[in-house]
């Protein structure tokens, strides 16, 4: 198209960038100026036709006014301008050379058109817009009300689905929401829990804090809390659950609601209770156990103030006879039914029965006035068993023996009470049983330190802490020394040297009598050879080495004593054994066998402590025994002056009796000159005692004996 | 408690929506009376807002047909708001019609009626997602589906970045962002500031306090913590600036005073 200018191309152009200029800025386009009066320039053009068109084209004017709509120009003030500028300068630059009134009165009616086409154009670009906003807003709310609903789906599908009880009440407490599992878990149909008030729901067992913490958490102070708690189900049982309580707040924050989750722990907590009764609880007799007593006795050791405890420690007299003989069925039986009496003895507050096992039990009293009442409850022990037990048609009659511990809190700890309490109730049944003693600290100290040797036995003889003395066993008729007695000596590292009367009755009961016995003999033998080999020529030195019942029964008697002999090199002649009467008592053949094997072998046996049992004079000619020991009670009886004269005829008598069966008679404890004087002049053989010397180590003999083969 | 993803937001269209009173001061009519009431409050302290708005649709306008010229076309305009006119696809499409354009919004109404506006465009998409969790933007279907994350990507943050808060740190997920697109990407950012708004502090402040009654506060910024959201970007010429003077095409003497307001940029990623 030719723009020459001032053409009317030209002066449309110019009727457009004026129009542009008027009203873009209170346009909203987001074009440039010149991009939107490019946008204008048709609308222009369409103007200056219908400015010239043969008819009035009301429609046309409509047409453009709408044409503003259409590029934004939605402000009323660009419609306003736009007419300023139609008015203005359409005719001026697009009137040509046309009928300047009759074109100011199309324009004017053009401007008329425009204001009416605009209006309307306007008015349906609003209401269409309003509408797909509304439908978009209806549509986003569709959206949000599907998901809504499939929200609610799920939650609805956790909320039934769930494995634990839920519930949503009110903040006055009115229950609006329950799920099944919660109305399974009360047992319940819907009415009885829905409906209802979570204030009604109280329950004994409550902690202090529930309540508490419920009104903080209605009154928002509290978010939630999670709590231990019970409830009664509608048929009166106890539900118990772990509940968490959250309260549900508004969009402005506002508490709404409260959420109970709640798990049910009934059975767990069942399980627990049994599961502690087991553990604490003997299977048999249903009385506490260990656990349980060391439990309360912790905690009675460990009160404060003045508090006091009472202890007493039962074991029943002969228990595992009946157990033997009459089988574990019925000792268990009796057990129960022990069980049962003990229990009736400490029914007071603050006693407590217990057993710890096999036929032990204890009763525990902190009462106020202990050291009475302890003695009380052992009075009722003793008595509750002194009447017979049936069973399986018997009539069994128990006894036990009480150890008592009594004393303040705070000072021993329970398992020191415990050991006290035991020695204590050994102390009891020592003293024959069917009885109670009480606890006494040197009696716990002797047996606490005869305990200590005890354990201390087998590594002493490790250690080489054992040696032996030897005492003298002098010739009555010349006063020349024949040999010496073995006495075994322990240098303890503590206690110093220790009598065998100290160890020797540990060892047998821990069989270490055994190799210590052995150790002995090996010992004692290697020394009398020693001294043979020194003393040439002087006489034989013999060895009198002690045998303790347990060895007499050990298998390898007389192979050890043999082997030992033969290795040492010592004539069997050489060796005394002594075995005391009391082992020798209702010996049968079986038992005599190898010391009757060692005698054929030429080893003297002397009868130890002879008079001092039930000495069987008939059995002594059974015996295999070469040498009579008289114990040292007689030859006390001579000490005196003038001697006894009753002990003098009983000596005599033996040492005839002895004579006649070709038994030699050693006499110990011999201490004056007038003794030894006697025991010679009524035929005694030998003799030792401190009178000839006390026991000392092996070169003192040694020199004794060459004192005496010069003297 | 944090809304689990799957739980609806709600809409309440009684609560003015910025997109929607963006529209009116667009002079469009996709909005509500409360939408108009908050943007009539607005504007009686800052009359000018309806010109910020034009100048920050012209910006736009350019920084997409600077992006197209760059050979960028794909575009990922989060915060799109009310599609009026002039939008990024009509804009795009127009200069480069295979260009692929997915918009991003978190207003319910304003996605409905994106999704309304592109029905049959195939090239263009419409996400209901929010700025503060790209994952979910750059995992959605519409990014999958038109986006190719391994050629440059021309990312919009146009006039959204102001209505994020500091602790939700808006740095970090502009930084996630970054990272997910390829280099060349470009990041064109327009942001609004107290700087260059012709009147009294004390007129700004009353605009933004309408923003911080209808619960979408207005963070001004100023010109250096804009600056901070191209971290790992090169300013294109000739950097942040006042949204008028970014490539201007329009003589300054057309310009209203109010498009100095804010400022417009553009990155390009290392």
């Amino acid at each position: 198209m030719t723009t020459e200018p001032d053409g009317p191309e030209d002066r449309l152009r110019r009727f457009a960038a004026i129009w542009a200029r008027a009203i873009f800025p209170v346009t909203a386009t987001s074009l440039t100026r010149p991009e939107f009066e490019e946008q204008l320039v048709p609308l222009a053009r369409r103007l200056r036709d219908a400015l010239h068109a043969r008819a009035m084209n009301a429609a046309e004017g409509q047409a453009l006014g709408a044409a503003l709509i259409d590029v934004h120009c939605t402000d009323p003030e660009s419609l306003s301008r736009t007419l300023d500028c139609v008015d203005a300068y359409l005719v001026l630059y697009c009137g040509e050379d046309g009928p300047q009134d009759a074109l100011r009165t199309r324009a004017s009616r053009l401007q008329h058109a425009m204001a009416a086409g605009f209006a309307q154009a306007l008015r349906e670009r609003t209401l269409a817009e309003q509408e797909t906003i509304a439908h978009a807003a209806l549509h986003a709310q569709e959206a949000v009300a599907q998901a809504l609903h499939a929200s609610e789906a799920r939650f609805r599908a956790v909320f039934e689905g769930a494995a634990i009880g839920i519930s949503i009440a009110d903040l006055d407490g009115n229950i609006l929401e329950v799920n099944n599992t919660l109305l399974r878990m009360f047992g319940g149909t819907e009415q009885s829990v829905r409906g209802r008030n979570v204030k009604q729901w109280t329950h004994p067992e409550d902690a202090p804090q529930v309540w508490r913490l419920y009104e903080e958490l209605v009154q928002g102070d509290r978010e939630h809390y999670h709590i231990e708690k019970a409830y009664y189900r509608p048929d009166g049982t106890v539900l118990w659950t772990n509940l968490t309580v959250s309260l549900l707040r508004d969009a402005d924050g506002q508490p709404q609601y409260q959420l109970a989750l709640m798990e049910d722990t009934t059975e767990r907590r069942l399980l627990n209770l049994r599961l502690r009764y087991e553990a604490t609880h003997d299977a048999l007799t249903g009385l506490p156990n260990r656990t349980l007593f060391f439990e309360r006795l912790d905690k009675a050791l460990a009160a404060g103030g003045d508090a006091r405890f009472g202890l007493c420690y039962l074991d029943l007299d002969g228990f595992k006879a009946i157990n033997d003989s009459l089988g574990h069925a019925a000792g268990d039986r009796l057990l129960v039914e022990v069980a049962d009496r003990l229990q009736a003895c400490a029914t007071a507050p603050g006693e407590m029965v217990a057993r710890l096992g096999g036929d032990e039990f204890v009763a525990l009293t902190t009462g106020p006035d202990t050291q009475h009442e302890v003695d009380a409850l052992a009075d009722r022990i003793l008595n509750a068993l002194s009447a017979p037990i049936r069973i399986d048609g018997r009539e069994l009659t128990v006894r036990g023996s009480i150890g008592i511990v009594e004393g303040p809190a705070g000072e021993r700890g329970p398992a020191e009470v415990l050991r006290s309490a035991d020695i204590t109730m050994y102390r009891a049944k020592s003293a024959g049983g069917n009885r109670y003693e009480l606890a006494d600290p040197e009696a716990d100290a002797r047996v606490i330190t005869r305990h200590g040797l005890t354990t201390a036995l087998p590594a002493a003889l490790d250690r080489g802490e054992f040696f032996i003395e030897y005492q003298p066993l002098v010739k009555l008729g010349d006063g020349s020394v024949r040999g010496a007695e073995a006495l075994v000596r322990w240098l303890h590292p503590q206690h110093g040297v220790l009598g065998p009367d100290r160890f020797i009755p540990l060892a047998e009961r821990t069989g270490l009598i055994v190799p210590l016995g052995r150790w002995v003999l090996e010992e004692s033998v290697r020394q009398a050879r020693a001294w043979q080999q020194r003393t040439a020529g002087s006489g034989p030195l013999r060895v009198n080495v002690n045998l303790s019942p347990c060895q007499l029964t050990h298998p390898g008697l007389v192979s050890d004593t043999v082997e030992i002999l033969e290795e040492a090199g010592l004539e069997p002649d050489a060796l005394c054994l002594e075995v005391t009467e009391s082992a020798l008592i209702g010996a049968d053949d079986d038992l005599l066998k190898p010391l009757r094997r060692l005698a054929e072998m030429g080893v003297d046996i002397a009868l130890d402590d002879f008079g001092t049992g039930y000495s069987n004079l008939a059995n002594l000619r059974r015996l295999p025994v070469s040498v009579l020991k008289l114990d040292r009670s007689f030859t006390q009886g001579m000490q005196q002056f003038p001697a006894d004269p009753v002990d003098l005829k009983i000596v005599e008598g033996i040492v005839s009796l002895a004579h006649s069966l070709d038994l030699a008679v050693t006499v110990e404890g011999v201490e004056t000159g007038a003794q030894a004087e006697q025991l010679r002049l009524m035929g005694c053989d030998t003799a030792q005692g401190w009178y000839y010397a006390r026991p000392g180590p092996p070169d003192r003999l040694h020199e004794l004996a060459l004192m005496d083969a010069t003297g | 408690m944090e809304r689990p993803a799957w739980a609806p937001r709600s809409i309440d269209i009684t609560v003015p929506s910025v997109s929607r009173i963006y529209d009116y001061y667009l002079g469009g009519s996709h909005n509500f009376e409360v939408d108009r009431e908050a943007a009539r409050k607005a504007m009686e302290f800052m009359p000018g807002l309806p010109k910020i708005m034009q100048a920050n649709r012209a910006f736009m306008r350019r920084a997409v047909r600077f992006a197209v010229a760059e050979g960028v076309t794909q575009f990922l305009d989060i915060g799109s708001g009310i599609p009026t006119f002039g939008n990024v696809h009509e804009v795009a499409q127009e200069a480069s019609p295979g260009a692929r354009v997915v918009y991003v919004d978190h207003d319910p109404v304003a996605v409905a009626h994106s999704g309304a506006v592109l029905k049959g465009n195939e090239n263009a998409g419409i996400v209901a997602a929010d700025l503060r969790r790209p994952q979910e933007i750059l995992r959605s279907d519409a990014v999958r589906r038109l986006i190719d994350l391994n050629r440059p990507v021309a990312l919009l943050l146009v006039a959204i970045l102001h209505f994020v808060e500091d602790t939700d740190d808006p740095y970090g997920k502009v930084a996630e962002l970054r990272d997910a697109l390829a280099p060349g990407s470009l990041l064109v950012v327009t942001h609004a500031s107290a700087d260059h708004i012709p009147l009294p502090q004390k007129r700004t402040e009353g605009a933004v306090d309408v923003y911080k009654n209808i619960r979408n506060p207005l963070i001004m910024r100023a010109r250096d913590d804009v600056a901070r959201f191209f971290e790992g970007y090169d300013m294109v010429e000739p950097g942040l600036v006042p949204l008028r003077d970014w490539r201007p095409e329009t003589a300054p003497e057309d310009e209203d005073p109010y498009a100095a307001s804010g400022y417009a940029g553009v990155g390009r990623k290392a």
